[in-house]
């Protein structure tokens, strides 16, 4: 359902900063995918995230989603296929508006938005009961402002919002990467939650090898901006973190480069 | 008994300078955008206003028209900024600074046109203070014009194009990540806010007798004095939206009465500008110094952020 095809991006082009970030990438996501990123730093797997995503425009290559031809649809537009959740758990969330308000907003997700109030009493209700998905207290709190919940909490909250209106592709940039182990481990059983029971095809970065092996139906492995490894059902379903270590080798020419990927 | 003589006059034009506060809150505190338009739409709003009226329009007409050329400013501020990626405050400058000679092409090329409360049936003036029905008075005219722009902007920002606003102004990323187009809510911000100014702006060339094609300079400091003064003095009682934008009024009106006092006190006139920009300046370092001297540390629990 969504379809890379031969996408090139590279930053600051023409300076001594110039970085090609994406250099010729394939992907393609059957229905219902739940697919694992890994990849060291600047392997591109944010890159890949933004480009989906339209933060900015690919300098080649095309985007479609459901066979719609994306490639130069702006970022706001994009976000009706979209559900987002970002490494930082202030990206996902409006601080200064109300938990409730949070939720109208990313349930007029890729709606046309009129003069039609921004929430109603039924909404109220219905936000209540998704909230208690997250077993985190939240629906006794729908009118609290949202800056003044945990970064697990928050993040906690954009994933419940990013599935609220239900996406065509949900897109996880290490969302767990800022949360302590625990509130991590809690956040990432909840994605598994709601990716199963509304089946959302699913692209999720992430640094933990052990996380990327035992989440997901397929695992994809990103190398200088493009990918190196692909693998799908039983196979991945015997993958050891040693193994990735080895093809994570193989590919970055011997030397084992980075110290994020977490071993543990 | 001086002071006394003058405190409603600056309850009135506390009052007059409480919508144009209510403007700036948008852009300042809403949009988290600085937008120094106004000090040129304060200007342009009083202009078409009295110039509408001179050409035998009625006061509401004139009114709305000054609302729809604040409007037209905002939308030039928010094309810079959006489409030409203008910085907020260097787009609101150079358009504030094009409505300079824009103001005086409305003025007929004169740098002010007055406009007599006898001859014309004037909605505020500085005459109506005192000695009038209690509906003519400019104090309880301008009050009621809060209460009714208090209501529409509660509401409006309730809406999904108001929220949707709002989310605007407090994450950009979020914000389009939710599929809200942030250039045009920007671009809507702007325009609002500065049709709000401008209209303030044609009470003010009415309560004042004229328009003047200096009448907005400073206009963003007394706008920001009163969103400031408000939120310091009322800050604390409710976070309700209608009550944030009464604070702004109150503030405007705060800011007037202290001005009469220090005037009365034996301030030159001249030094006023001064006092505005330094009290403003002390109200916006409050929040900022208070935090790096003052805050006492607090000790945090929990394992440390990877």
């Amino acid at each position: 359902m969504l379809d890379l095809h031969n996408i090139y991006k590279t930053f600051n082009a023409g300076t001594v900063n110039e970085k090609t970030a994406l250099n010729g990438l394939n992907l393609h996501l059957n229905e219902g995918d739940f697919v694992t990123v890994i990849g060291g730093n600047g392997a591109g797997k944010s890159t890949m995230l933004n480009a989906v995503a339209g933060t900015w425009f690919v300098d080649e290559g095309t985007i479609t989603i459901d066979d719609i031809d994306v490639t130069k649809l702006p970022e706001h537009k994009r976000a009706k296929y979209l559900g987002r959740v970002f490494q930082d758990p202030m990206t996902g969330t409006a601080a200064t508006m109300q938990i409730e308000e949070n939720m109208a907003l990313a349930a007029r997700r890729g709606m046309v938005r009129s003069l039609r109030k921004g929430i109603t009493a039924k909404e109220r209700e219905f936000y209540r009961e998704q909230l208690k998905i997250l077993g985190l207290g939240l629906e006794d709190r729908l009118t609290s402002k949202v800056g003044l919940l945990s970064g697990g909490q928050r993040q906690a909250l954009t994933l419940l919002m990013a599935t609220l209106k239900k996406p065509r592709l949900l897109l996880l940039d290490e969302h767990t990467a800022a949360l302590d182990p625990k509130t991590a481990a809690k956040v990432l059983e909840t994605t598994d939650k709601i990716v199963n029971s509304e089946h959302l095809t699913t692209l999720m970065i992430t640094h933990n090898m052990r996380d990327a092996i035992a989440h997901g139906n397929r695992l994809i492995m990103m190398n200088a901006g493009h990918v190196i490894y692909d693998v799908a059902g039983e196979e991945k379903k015997h993958l050891t973190v040693q193994d990735l270590l080895a093809k994570f080798e193989e590919a970055a020419g011997g030397e084992l480069a980075n110290d994020r990927m977490i071993l543990s | 008994m001086t002071l006394f003589n003058a405190l409603p006059g600056a309850c009135a034009q506390g009052l007059i300078w409480g919508i144009m506060a209510i403007g700036v809150y948008i852009t300042y505190k809403i949009l988290d955008l600085a937008d120094l338009t106004v000090d040129g739409t304060m200007c342009t709003g009083g202009a078409v206003c009295i110039i509408f009226m001179l050409n035998g329009h009625s006061v509401g007409v004139s009114l709305f028209a000054a609302f729809i050329a604040g409007m037209l400013a905002g939308l030039v501020t928010g094309i810079f900024h959006t489409a030409m990626g203008i910085p907020a405050i260097l787009a609101g400058i150079l358009t504030q600074l094009g409505l300079y000679s824009i103001n005086l092409r409305i003025m007929g090329g004169k740098a002010n046109q007055a406009i007599s409360v006898d001859k014309y049936d004037l909605l505020v003036s500085l005459r109506y203070v005192k000695g009038v029905a209690f509906y003519k008075n400019t104090i309880f005219v301008a009050a009621l014009i809060i209460v009714i722009l208090i209501a529409i902007l509660y509401w409006f920002f309730g809406t999904e194009i108001g929220c949707s606003i709002r989310a605007t102004g407090s994450n950009q990323n979020m914000s389009r990540a939710q599929g809200i187009d942030t250039d045009f809510t920007k671009i809507l911000g702007l325009m609002l806010s500065n049709g709000i100014v401008a209209f303030a702006s044609g009470l003010y060339a009415q309560y004042q007798g004229f328009a003047d094609v200096n009448a907005g300079r400073g206009a963003i400091v007394i706008g920001l004095a009163a969103v400031i003064i408000g939120e310091v003095v009322f800050g604390k009682i409710s976070q309700n939206f209608g009550f944030k934008l009464f604070s702004v009024a109150f503030g405007a009106i705060i800011y007037y009465l202290v001005l009469q006092i220090v005037l009365w006190m034996g301030l030159n006139s001249n030094d006023l500008k001064l006092l505005s920009a330094l009290v403003v300046a002390v109200f916006l370092a409050i929040p900022y110094m208070k935090g790096k001297y003052f805050s006492k540390p607090v000790k945090r629990g929990g394992a440390p952020r990877a």
